[in-house]
């Protein structure tokens, strides 16, 4: 009868289709503003993502998402090495720094200081000249992603100080100020897109201390490698003991940043909102179209319990139908999704389509499909079956 | 080719064993639909008996409660008072799930607007009550296959329903009817929305195949041209049985 239900409902094309496109809409919208959703949250913490060398991020306690870094004594960084099961320790440089390219245009930039040794917690990835060029003199590396927009470089009409002229990107050799110091471009790198506009620039730390002014406080991160077979949060819960500071995983940092951004922002709500509506749009659609479907199909439904069919296989027979449309039209959603997101992979827009959210759309469809048959169910349950010998 | 009509399924008790000779039994059957003023008494104490291998006719005018009686008779409608039994087998004394059962196994139907499911092939709808009494679909659309065949409709068993005229779509429904063995068919006004000639060759058909002894066949009709079909006619008027006679109007 599952069969007999399968082709009572495909063998209507218009209202099959109708359903699929109800439901299909409903899992393309979920997913996809889902997908855009995760995508700027993992935008958040994109930085964090960048350096996977650390195991842990050891920060003043007043620290909430990683650009609010907030400086700390360096002698910091000594007491987390003294800590037991690190087996090494390295200091981080991130504050906002005033950046003035070639043409005298003015930027806000997110400067970067990393250890001056071992360079670790560098860029994930270089496009241009290596990670070892920021021991020259004065040098800076800056994002590949930004040479041509945020850090393109064009004149301007000293009368209106409207661009003029051709823009050409920045490029190795140009010379930059930061906070009026003198930083030359050694190389470009590649990095995950981040949820924050400022460009980065990386140096050296000490370097970075020189572009700012001074402070007692420098620190704003040591990143920590963990001994081998060392249990992170265990580890994490000592360096809060020993100094005082703030230590997570790269995990907790992640949802440390994310969970801000979710909590001082509309971005949940507004997603939410799209979801939702996606949501509802889908279910009344499907809904709709599948409780019309099984009203036309009513006297055939009739001629079935005439015929013996019992309330249990009716059911099976409507469940089994919906779950068929909930189903391709669950496939044919994601499958959009998934074109979208091909489509849009090398624009800005964020876009990230896990398993946990094709899990979270299959959910909401199924509660689609499940809910469309509810509604049919009830009138095919109480279906007197002397319809069937009324014209 | 055996004819696979009329055949008692092997393994199944008989009913009609336990109904002296009578496959339908109605002691003053009454049914009210609504109530108070806008009451509407259909059956006002109806007594009827139909035999072993006869076909019944109900006939009368419009509105005099044949179509009720016959949804009595096949289960799908509760009367208010009276008995009434298929086979021995009580409708009113059974449990909903017992009496579906008994419904599924017992009683083909075949209708006026035919009721073919139009997304289904027509092999596929003949296959319907074996696949309600459980036979898989390979098995149930061979057995329809060969069912087809007697109705002459063998070579088109992939047609959907729209295919087909009415006089053909009305044997497929026959063919329906009669695929899982059923011990009574009730048919309402299985002629009135095809022309004469095909109207005859329709009643033919069932007279043929349909009515066997161990199978009987209730019609209702008010089609006069197909009386000569019957083995005894029923007359109803305004929700009683007034008289019954042999198609040749003998009483």
């Amino acid at each position: 009868m599952i069969r007999l239900a399968i082709r009572m409902l495909t063998g209507d094309r218009a209202k099959f289709i109708g359903i699929l496109v109800g439901i299909s809409f409903a899992s393309l919208l979920i997913t996809q503003q889902s997908a855009i959703f995760v995508g700027l949250m993992t935008r958040t913490y994109s930085f964090v993502t960048d350096t996977p060398v650390a195991d842990l991020w050891v920060m003043d306690p007043e620290v909430e998402h990683h650009a609010d870094a907030k400086p700390m004594l360096p002698t910091q960084l000594h007491r987390v090495r003294g800590v037991e099961g690190v087996d090494w320790a390295v200091p981080m440089f991130k504050t906002f720094a005033r950046l003035r390219l070639p043409n005298g245009a003015l930027r806000n930039c997110i400067l970067i200081g990393i250890d001056d040794v071992t360079l670790i917690g560098g860029p994930p990835g270089m496009v241009e000249g290596t990670i070892g060029d920021l021991w020259k003199t004065d040098a800076v590396i800056v994002d590949a992603a930004e040479v041509d927009r945020k850090l393109s470089i064009f004149d301007r009409d000293p009368r209106t100080r409207k661009p003029v002229g051709p823009t050409r990107p920045t490029r190795i050799g140009d010379v930059l100020e930061l906070n009026d110091h003198r930083a030359e471009v050694v190389g470009t790198f590649s990095a995950s897109p981040s949820f924050f506009w400022e460009p980065t620039i990386y140096t050296t730390y000490s370097r970075a201390m020189r572009f700012r002014p001074t402070e007692r406080r420098q620190m704003h991160f040591v990143l920590v490698k963990a001994r081998p077979g060392e249990n992170l949060d265990a580890l994490a819960e000592r360096i809060r003991e020993r100094t005082g500071m703030s230590a997570h995983t790269r995990a907790g940092f992640q949802w440390l940043t994310a969970r801000y951004i979710l909590e001082k922002t509309g971005i949940a709500i507004n997603f939410g909102i799209a979801v939702l509506l996606g949501f509802i749009v889908g279910a009344a659609i499907a809904g709709q179209t599948f409780h019309s479907f099984t009203l036309e199909n009513m006297r055939y439904f009739g001629t079935l319990k005439a015929m013996g069919a019992g309330d249990g296989t009716l059911l099976r027979m409507i469940v089994a139908q919906a779950l068929c449309a909930g189903f391709l039209g669950f496939g044919l959603g994601l499958g959009a999704a998934a074109v979208f997101g091909e489509v849009v992979k090398r624009s800005d827009l964020a876009f990230v389509m896990d398993w946990r959210l094709v899990a979270v759309t299959a959910a909401a469809v199924l509660m689609i499909s499940v809910g469309a048959a509810a509604v049919s169910l009830r009138r095919v349950i109480r279906l007197e079956p002397g319809i069937v010998f009324k014209v | 080719m055996t004819s696979t009509i009329g055949m008692i399924e092997p393994g199944r008790p008989d009913p009609a064993d336990r109904a002296d000779g009578m496959a339908v039994v109605c002691r003053g059957v009454t049914k009210t639909y609504g109530s108070g003023s806008s009451a509407v008494r259909a059956l006002r104490g109806v007594d009827l008996e139909v035999r072993l291998g006869e076909m019944m006719m109900l006939v009368g005018p419009s509105g005099c409660g044949k179509t009720s009686l016959i949804s009595v008779i096949a289960g799908v409608l509760d009367r208010d008072g009276g008995e009434c039994s298929v086979f021995g087998e009580d409708f009113a004394r059974m449990k909903s799930a017992r009496r579906t059962l008994f419904r599924g196994r017992t009683i083909g139907f075949v209708f006026q607007a035919f009721n073919l499911i139009p997304t289904l092939t027509i092999a596929e709808n003949v296959a319907v009550p074996l696949l309600i009494n459980g036979s898989s679909m390979a098995a149930a659309v061979r057995q329809a296959r060969a069912i087809l065949g007697e109705v002459g409709l063998g070579d088109r068993w992939t047609d959907p329903p729209a295919r087909l005229s009415g006089g053909q779509q009305q044997r497929v429904a026959i063919a329906r009817a009669l695929v899982h063995h059923p011990r009574l068919i009730v048919c309402d006004e299985p002629t009135s929305a095809l022309d004469h000639a095909t109207g005859e060759k329709i009643m033919e058909i069932l007279r043929s195949t349909a009515v066997g002894t161990d199978r009987s066949l209730v019609v209702v009709t008010h089609d006069s041209r197909i009386f000569q079909f019957a083995d005894r006619i029923a007359r109803m008027d305004d929700g009683m049985i007034v008289g019954i006679s042999g198609a040749d109007g003998t009483p």
